[in-house]
């Protein structure tokens, strides 16, 4: 496709090189959100409910308003346009208008002088609650009741989304199958955990436009949402991006506190920052959903997956966010990496009285993929099948397409399982070790860009536009609406660009802050950005490329085709003498013209099927991988200890393996995360966990020694062959600790996170169950532990075995 | 908290400058560095001393500043993010930092490398456990905290040789030239004739 040839060298893209924004991050002198301070600013800060679900009656801001110092106290009822990240699901107001439904829901907003000002008004509003039924067991909610938490509720009930897919014949293939797996798995919902917290300045000027700063992955939602709620046209809102503390999700809605910054600034005349407290991020959430989730796999005699059948019951929390995605993503990535035939899903999306759920990294994906690995080791063990033998028999081929009518493009699980095979002396250790230390393997399957954009005309537009510019300075510069937040998507735009034109990447200037200035790319999220924005700064680039070598043309007098731009030079492919430094191409190329300019697009081709819901999931690319993590469980404590892991990801080609690594070292942290320690976890609906020191991250001490293996399966529509390295890291670590954890000591969790308390009951369970069983036999070893299987939680009340054999 | 103007008078040493301030009895240090002298490299994580991102130095010693009262270090050097950095280039630390890649998103990385560069003072060629321990304070949800260790290995070995601060080099002259010099513009190429067509009346 490029004419300056595929097989050229790489100069830039595929190197290890820092993130282009470094420098500033490790000298504390790059700008976030909170750090902006303007002329004649405001403070505010939010009132939140003390109330699950309860009914406004009247809020008093009259004593609020006298305090010394407060510039403007507002409410809900002037701003009753509804918001929200998804089109067909809009729920959410600036401010409450007339009920509350969860603690810590937006009742008011107050800006003043200073902080202490502020929050002495705050304590001067008397709300008035008339408190209504609340309902914080997802079950709870697929019944009718007598108020629903919002109209978005389906009939009477608080059910937000039903899906509803069937491939094949699971009935069929649950009649045929040798073996069945099943299991009733609880995760409790895990929150981002970003170490910024959400901050917003708005600055609402004489002339009627309104510019808002704030910590988000999706300026360009936010511009859509603040123009809808505040009833303004969408040129008269200027969303500017600062550097960003993190996201991982948990900033890829807008948000009410947008809103009310943004009214207390058109109301004041002045600039107002608000900035959350971490108790405040943690109610805000949007984290991953608390789910419940019975799966059942079916399998032949020897080891070939015949059937999937899922069914998720999701607590969406207070409000829709991205739910229903959310909901079609717990069943419809769980098919890959395998080829299963038969394939089922039933899922319930509901509203509950607690901080909403939303997208967090493996958005959808990361439950259901532990439910589904443990499955397959369940039935390898019982087939007596190492487990990664009966993964390599199930694997999906690349260029192919799923059950479920996603389109695989390259696809490089095999090789992933391959290579931490071994890497971990998988063969000789796994089944081996001592009571106490196991190995485990775990899959996974990730977007690389949803194909599915979320604004009103999707097979109209682009979903990433990116402007270049480079004017006789010689710079670059590269205008993208692509939210850097970290994972190093300013870095990339940089590398891509760098690559095309032959220049070091400090000459690239990527300015992704400002709708006023960028072209719209519809945010970080759905690990888009690489693949997307990609391509469309690989087309902008390649534009000004052919203007610079026609300019070469001109001045040698050979011909266009035969320059290749590197080193800062344009090199003649049949006349390696003929060379032309960049700065004086480019002076020909400007002369008479001005400063080039070019434009890239990027719009995922046409795909997928024609059913309901068919978009969910579909990409035009998909990651896979494939860890082996080693545990050391203390059967005294059930405390578990993850100390390795062999990490193997799939992400096309690495633009920047040092980046690359990065986003899988940090899923696996975040993963561990899930898997062993972290939890919202609630009384009566209360969260009782809001803080850093009671949600328990990992901390250095519980990170284990990761080894990365990058490989690289060359998308062909990716940029330079790259997919996602954002998400899809994370899915497999939860599984592979879990099925280390049964190789260990035998036993299965299948509520998460396994606690020392509840991997301890089940080591106890399991040895109680083998004196019954086993007491008259041998087979116990010393110890008196085995490693026989045991399945603990869920899976027990479960109608028949967590295992089942057909005897025929 | 009740509402005060500020007006206890007190007297930062910061970064080697000399501050005399008004402030609130109770304002914290991060409170005073931040919104009073927009010292905005130290970050407010979590303001309960439970992230680490607002780590500062004392007399060289790693302290969180959201839990440290202002006047508790009155005529005390203290040191911030942006004490670390001179004329010369990075701070190793720093520089290991960013080459490594310990840095993602860059929020806790002023607290990490505050808290990083006191601990290498005094332990200048750590074991990983003693790393593990060093860091225990500081939350990082980017890295995992692999790229942070190698950093801290890396500046402990570049501190131990003597600390050499490499200053930036990003001119690229001698790769992409540089704009050729002006062309003379000729003067026979001028178009009065064809304005005198449009404008007649200024013929003569």
């Amino acid at each position: 496709m490029s004419r300056h040839g595929a097989h050229h060298p790489r100069s830039v893209v595929g190197k290890r090189m820092p993130l282009v924004d470094a420098r500033r991050k490790v000298t504390g002198s790059g700008v976030y959100t909170e750090d902006i301070y303007l002329p004649n600013m405001l403070v505010a800060r939010i009132l939140r409910s003390t109330q699950h679900h309860a009914r406004i009656i009247s809020i008093d801001t009259t004593e609020a308003i006298e305090v010394p110092g407060v510039a403007a106290v507002i409410t809900g009822a002037e701003y009753p346009n509804k918001f929200g990240v998804i089109p067909i699901s809009k729920d959410e107001t600036a401010l409450a208008t007339e009920k509350v439904v969860y603690v810590g829901d937006v009742v008011c907003a107050i800006a003043g002088s200073d902080l202490y000002a502020v929050e002495e008004a705050l304590a001067k509003v008397k709300v008035a609650y008339e408190p209504l039924p609340a309902y914080h067991k997802p079950e709870e909610s697929l019944e009718e009741v007598p108020e629903k938490i919002h109209p978005l509720g389906i009939g009477k009930t608080n059910i937000h989304r039903m899906v509803d897919q069937d491939f094949g014949d699971i009935e069929q293939a649950k009649r045929s199958a040798a073996i069945t797996a099943r299991g009733r798995f609880t995760f409790q919902g895990v929150t981002h955990g970003f170490t910024e917290p959400h901050a917003v300045v708005a600055r609402y000027e004489v002339d009627g436009r309104l510019t808002v700063w704030t910590a988000t992955q999706v300026p360009h939602y936010v511009h859509r949402a603040l123009s809808e709620v505040l009833g303004i046209q969408m040129h008269r809102i200027r969303v500017v991006k600062p550097m960003v503390g993190g996201g991982f999700g948990g900033k890829s809605d807008p948000f009410p506190h947008e809103m009310a910054a943004a009214i207390l600034s058109m109301r004041t005349g002045r600039p107002v920052k608000l900035v959350f407290d971490r108790e405040e991020v943690f109610l805000t959430n949007h984290g991953r959903h608390p789910t419940s989730t019975r799966m059942e796999m079916t399998a032949s005699e020897d080891g070939k997956l015949t059937g999937l059948d899922i069914e998720a019951l999701i607590d969406g929390g207070a409000w829709s966010s991205f739910g229903v995605i959310s909901t079609y993503y717990n069943g419809v990535l769980s098919v890959a990496p395998y080829d299963i035939p038969n394939f089922r899903y039933k899922g319930r999306r509901v509203f509950t009285n607690k901080p909403p759920s939303g997208a967090m990294r493996g958005h959808g994906a990361v439950n259901s993929r532990f439910a589904a690995e443990t499955l397959v080791d369940m039935i390898a063990n019982e087939l007596g099948i190492d487990p990664i033998q009966l993964r390599l028999r199930n694997l999906i081929p690349p260029y192919t397409d799923t059950v479920n009518h996603f389109r695989i493009t390259s696809n490089g699980i095999a090789e992933c399982l391959e290579v931490v095979r071994k890497a971990s002396d998988w063969d000789s250790r796994h089944g081996n070790l001592p009571y106490g230390e196991g190995l485990g393997i775990g899959c996974g399957f990730y977007i690389s860009g949803s194909a599915l954009p979320i604004h009103w005309d999707p097979a109209r537009f682009p979903q990433s536009t990116v402007h270049i510019k480079i004017d006789m300075d010689g710079g670059v510069t590269v205008h993208t609406g692509a939210a850097e937040i970290g994972q190093g998507s300013d870095t990339v735009a940089a590398q891509v660009v760098a690559e095309v034109l032959g220049l070091p990447t400090s000459m690239i200037h990527v300015k992704a802050q400002d709708t006023d200035l960028a072209p719209v790319d519809l945010g970080s999220y759905s690990s888009r950005v690489t693949f997307m924005m990609g391509n469309a700064a690989r087309r902008a680039a390649e534009q000004v490329r052919d203007e610079l070598t026609a300019a070469a043309a001109r001045l040698t007098g050979y011909a266009a085709e035969l320059f290749t731009l590197e080193d800062g030079t344009a090199h003649c492919r049949s006349r390696p003498a003929v060379q032309v430094p960049y700065m004086r191409v480019l002076h020909e190329a400007i002369a008479d013209r001005g400063a080039l300019v070019a434009k890239g697009c990027y719009r995922s081709p046409p795909m997928g099927g024609s059913f309901k819901g068919a978009a969910a999931g579909l990409a035009p690319a998909y990651s896979f991988s494939a860890y082996v993590a080693h545990v050391r469980v203390e059967p005294q404590s059930g405390f578990v200890h993850c100390d390795k892991v062999w990490a193997a990801h799939d992400c096309g080609k690495a633009l920047n393996p040092l980046a690359v690594e990065g986003q899988i070292e940090g899923s696996i942290h975040m993963g561990l995360g899930q898997v062993l320690s972290e939890g919202m976890r609630y009384h009566k609906g209360q969260l009782l966990n809001p803080s850093l020191l009671d949600y328990k991250i990992p901390t250095p001490f519980e990170m284990p020694d990761v080894e990365v293996f990058i490989v690289e399966s060359d998308d062909p529509e990716g940029p330079f062959g790259a997919k996602e390295a954002g998400e899809g890291p994370l899915l497999p670590i939860l599984p592979a600790v879990g099925n280390a954890i049964f190789d260990a000591v035998g036993v299965r969790v299948f509520d998460l996170p396994i606690t020392p308390d509840r991997l301890l009951k089940a080591i106890e369970e399991q040895g109680a169950a083998d004196a019954t069983a086993t007491s008259s036999k041998q087979g116990s070893t010393a110890t008196g532990r085995t490693k026989r299987g045991y399945v603990a939680g869920g899976a027990t009340d479960e109608p028949g075995p967590a295992l089942s054999r057909n005897q025929r | 908290m009740p509402q005060s103007q500020p007006s206890f008078p007190l007297r930062l040493n910061i970064n080697g400058d000399e501050h005399a301030l008004l402030i609130r009895p109770y304002a914290t240090l991060l409170d005073v560095l931040r919104d009073q002298l927009h010292l905005t490299g130290t970050k407010r994580g979590c303001d309960l001393g439970t992230c680490g991102c607002c780590t500062v130095q004392v007399e060289g010693v790693a302290v969180l500043s959201c839990l440290t009262l202002a006047a508790q270090v009155a005529g005390r050097q203290v040191t911030t993010i942006e004490g670390m950095a001179n004329g010369d280039g990075l701070h190793p630390v720093q520089e290991a930092f960013a080459s490594c890649g310990g840095s993602q998103c860059g929020f806790c990385t002023p607290g990490f490398i505050m808290a990083v560069s006191a601990f290498l003072e005094s332990c200048p060629d750590p074991t990983d456990e003693q790393v593990h321990e060093a860091l225990g304070g500081n939350l990082c949800r980017c890295t995992g905290y692999i790229k942070i260790y190698e950093a801290v290995h890396q500046a402990a070995k570049v501190l131990r040789e003597g600390g050499v601060r490499q200053p930036l080099d990003v001119d690229h002259r001698h790769l992409i030239g540089e704009l050729p010099p002006a062309t003379r513009t000729d003067p026979r190429t001028h178009d009065l004739a064809r304005l005198q067509q449009l404008h007649p009346e200024g013929k003569g």
